[in-house]
């Protein structure tokens, strides 16, 4: 047995109230201030967040600051790569070229002296050379790659026959780049010969007054002499496989994809969230055939249907089919997110505060307005945030097997789609859309990871 | 088990229904006429035409026509390609695109399961910041970019090598898989990261694992036998999911590799309003689909007993 405690007449005396003891130190937070202060310590989330900002900005604004045209063409410069401003030399109007004829003296089986007889030119590029004793003729190939690694020497622009005719004047579809022209002898039986020579030709985009004034890139023809430049239309990200403007096209194209990637998702939460909490909420009978039928939804394969959904709704003439999209997104996406609130609606409805408000007389739509919903907003939120970037995907996907946007309206996807094309000879075609799908995605699951963190508090620190 | 086995079997027989109906539905929708793009150049021929693809007769006895069809395997004649059957078809292709998905899933699922491992070993340090990295990243990007850099970076390669290391597109070899079915995986491949790093995370600081410690047996055998077994449950239970999205993502590899699959037959036939093609394919893959779920189901249920007396 342990001793029995003894007490003092001092211990029954009243304590002083300490009121410095139970003042709040700090200002008490909301559930949102609270989680918005966490979503700012996460440093990932909170730049993506500053981001989609930015590219919402970009999606609403850009249009106004780039005006140009997204579906006009650009004919003088087709897939072409990013780059400075371009310019162009002006030069006097073509004339005729009479060529270069020499008496061949010296025996071989491969030119020398392979020069440029005039400045190249994207109005022509004209080259000569010493003959060859014994020469039928000789080819002339151009190539946009170096032929030396593997001695493709590209396509053969031209063929002059006989040894003394020692130039060819080249004007096939000539672009402001680099050539490498190489000219191969031809033997007396009209064979070509292994050996090459090759000569390294940049043409400079030139243009005649007249011409520049046709295609309106000056007002006034008058002012121009041969010998100056003028400024061509300009493409910052270059332009596609049409000659249209890639910047433009892309931040149109951001109006349709973040369009369905944003309002497609908002619509089919809101329809999950009204189907599941009114699910969870009835219980019982009502609820198992409610959540049968969810289940039989999410069981459609996905893509298959978006697919087939989108072709009973139809694409008629002039449309863009952005709207088909949106109702398959929608009629595919809800189950999801209606399974979710339903679970998390079962949970809240057992809790002691539903059940003491039930007793105080709290009506059903006081119960679910004022408890339930507030309660699954965190919740709601990060399925919005992670069903955005999967809509933009498929978004892209469908516009990528050609199964999503009408051809005339940009969309992130379809660009791609029409840039996979180009691919090997003009990479930007694609880069560009599938950077800034890639880009947008990214920051849209970095920004639902910082949310689901912030906002889920079961959930936090699991990952 | 039994009774388990019986009734997701049952469950999956109705949502095939479902499919098939909402699909018929679906078709039956579709703007336009199904013989607009035929050569149905005389009544008479428009007329044949129609009795011979059942289309005279009324939507409910057509309906009754199709899931009969369904129910002895026959999923009737191609639109556009008059003397096939949509069975050939599907015969034909269907195995191509089998062998695609069951190579990715293979690949995601085992890479997932290690890379995940890895991550929870190495938290906090240099390789899980890499491979988390890396699985963001795989998340973020669409499987076609992925499919056409691959490219891209194949023909350098093989152009730098001289000769063909793996081909860049096609179908054929074990050679062609490879890279098709790696592409296809890698979505799928970084979600399972992800979640096998958090189940081994939640795993490690259970109380069996300190238990296992405190007894003395080596890590190795910890990280096997008791980290790694119940880490892979949760990864189980999204395999049929994740088989799901894989056969049905096959389409864009399958455009892309120029694969000679179901999933590109698909997208041309929705291209040509190909009707039976597209309903026979529709079914086939929901079918499928449904099956793939229930058999992995049933390999939780005998994984981990727990889940058959729920």
């Amino acid at each position: 047995m342990s001793e029995t405690p003894r007490f003092s007449a001092a211990d029954f005396e009243a304590a002083a109230v300490d009121r410095q003891l139970q003042a709040v130190s700090r200002p008490s937070l909301s559930y949102w201030q609270d989680s918005w202060r966490r979503l700012k310590q996460n440093r990932r989330a909170f730049a993506s967040l500053g981001m989609l900002v930015a590219l919402g900005v970009l999606t609403l604004a850009g249009p106004f600051v780039w005006r140009l045209d997204p579906a006009a063409q650009d004919v003088n410069q087709i897939s072409q790569a990013p780059s400075f401003p371009p310019s162009a030399l002006i030069v006097d109007p073509y004339t005729a070229w009479s060529g270069v004829t020499a008496e061949p003296t010296r025996m071989g089986d491969v030119v020398t002296g392979l020069h440029l007889a005039e400045a190249a030119t994207t109005q022509a590029v004209r080259l000569a050379w010493e003959p060859v004793v014994g020469a039928a003729g000789y080819v002339v190939y151009r190539s946009v790659y170096d032929q030396a690694p593997d001695r493709a020497l590209g396509l053969p622009v031209g063929e002059v026959v006989g040894a003394d005719r020692v130039s060819f004047e080249d004007r096939l579809d000539l672009e402001p780049r680099r050539y490498w022209y190489a000219v191969v002898v031809m033997d007396e039986n009209r064979a070509e010969v292994e050996n090459y020579a090759a000569l390294v030709v940049d043409a400079v985009r030139t243009v005649s007054v007249e011409e520049a004034g046709l295609r309106g890139w000056v007002q006034d023809v008058s002012t121009l002499t041969p010998g100056d430049r003028i400024g061509l239309p300009y493409h910052p990200l270059g332009t596609d496989y049409l000659g249209r403007d890639m910047l433009a096209r892309l931040l149109y194209g951001a109006r349709v994809s973040l369009f369905i990637g944003v309002v497609a998702p908002l619509l089919f939460v809101l329809a999950g969230v009204v189907y599941g909490s009114a699910a969870g909420f009835m219980g019982g009978r009502v609820d198992q055939v409610l959540m049968r039928f969810a289940d039989f939804v999410i069981a459609l394969p996905f893509l298959l249907f978006m697919i087939l959904f989108k072709v009973t709704f139809g694409i008629g003439p002039g449309e863009s089919g952005v709207f088909p999209m949106l109702v398959a997104l929608v009629l595919l996406g809800w189950p999801s997110t209606a399974r979710l609130v339903r679970g998390q609606i079962l949970q809240i409805r057992q809790e002691g505060y539903v059940s003491a408000s039930q007793l105080l007389g709290a009506r059903t739509g006081y119960l679910v307005f004022r408890h339930m919903i507030p309660q699954t907003m965190g919740v709601i939120l990060v399925t919005l945030t992670f069903a955005v970037p999967s809509a933009i995907f498929t978004e892209a996907f469908l516009s990528f097997i050609g199964m999503g946007v009408a051809p005339p309206t940009p969309s992130w996807g379809s660009m791609a789609n029409e840039g996979i094309r180009t691919m090997l000879s003009h990479p930007h075609e694609l880069l560009f859309p599938a950077v800034i799908i890639s880009v947008t995605v990214l920051a849209f699951n970095l920004l639902g990871d910082g949310l689901r963190d912030a906002l889920d508090v079961r959930m936090r620190g699991s990952e | 088990m039994l009774a388990y086995t019986f009734k997701r079997i049952l469950q999956g027989i109705i949502t095939v229904w479902f499919i098939a109906t909402v699909t018929f539905i679906a078709m039956h929708a579709v703007p336009g006429d199904p013989l607009a793009n035929e050569r149905a150049t005389t009544e008479q021929i428009r007329l044949n035409l129609e009795q011979r693809y059942g289309l005279d007769r009324p939507v409910s006895e057509q309906y009754l026509v199709f899931i009969g069809g369904i129910l002895r395997g026959d999923f009737g004649i191609s639109f556009t390609q008059e003397n096939r059957r949509v069975n050939d078809i599907i015969r034909e292709n269907f195995p191509v695109s089998a062998t695609l998905g069951i190579l990715a899933v293979t690949f995601a699922a085992l890479g997932g399961i290690l890379m995940g491992a890895l991550t929870a070993l190495f938290r906090n340090r240099l390789p899980d910041f890499v491979i988390m990295f890396l699985v963001i990243l795989g998340i973020s990007v669409p499987s076609f970019v992925v499919a056409a850099l691959s490219q891209l970076v194949l023909v350098d390669i093989n152009a730098s090598l001289g000769f063909s290391l793996l081909p860049v597109a096609g179908w054929g070899t074990l050679r062609h898989m490879i890279v098709p079915s790696m592409v296809l995986g890698l979505g799928t491949m970084a979600y399972l990261t992800r979640l096998m790093r958090s189940s081994m995370l939640e795993i490690t600081s259970s109380d069996f694992i300190r238990t296992a410690r405190a007894k003395g047996l080596p890590p190795a055998r910890i990280f096997l036998k008791h980290q790694l077994r119940n880490a892979i449950l949760p990864v189980v239970t999204v395999l049929g999911p994740a088989i799901a999205a894989i056969t049905t993502g096959g389409f864009v590899v399958e455009l892309v590799f120029a694969i000679p699959g179901l999933g590109r037959y698909f997208v041309e036939a929705v291209q040509q309003l190909d009707y039976t093609v597209i309903m026979g394919t529709t079914v086939f893959y929901g079918a499928f689909l449904v099956s793939m779920v229930i058999v992995v189901d049933l390999l939780y249920g005998w994984i981990d007993p727990r889940v058959r007396l729920e």
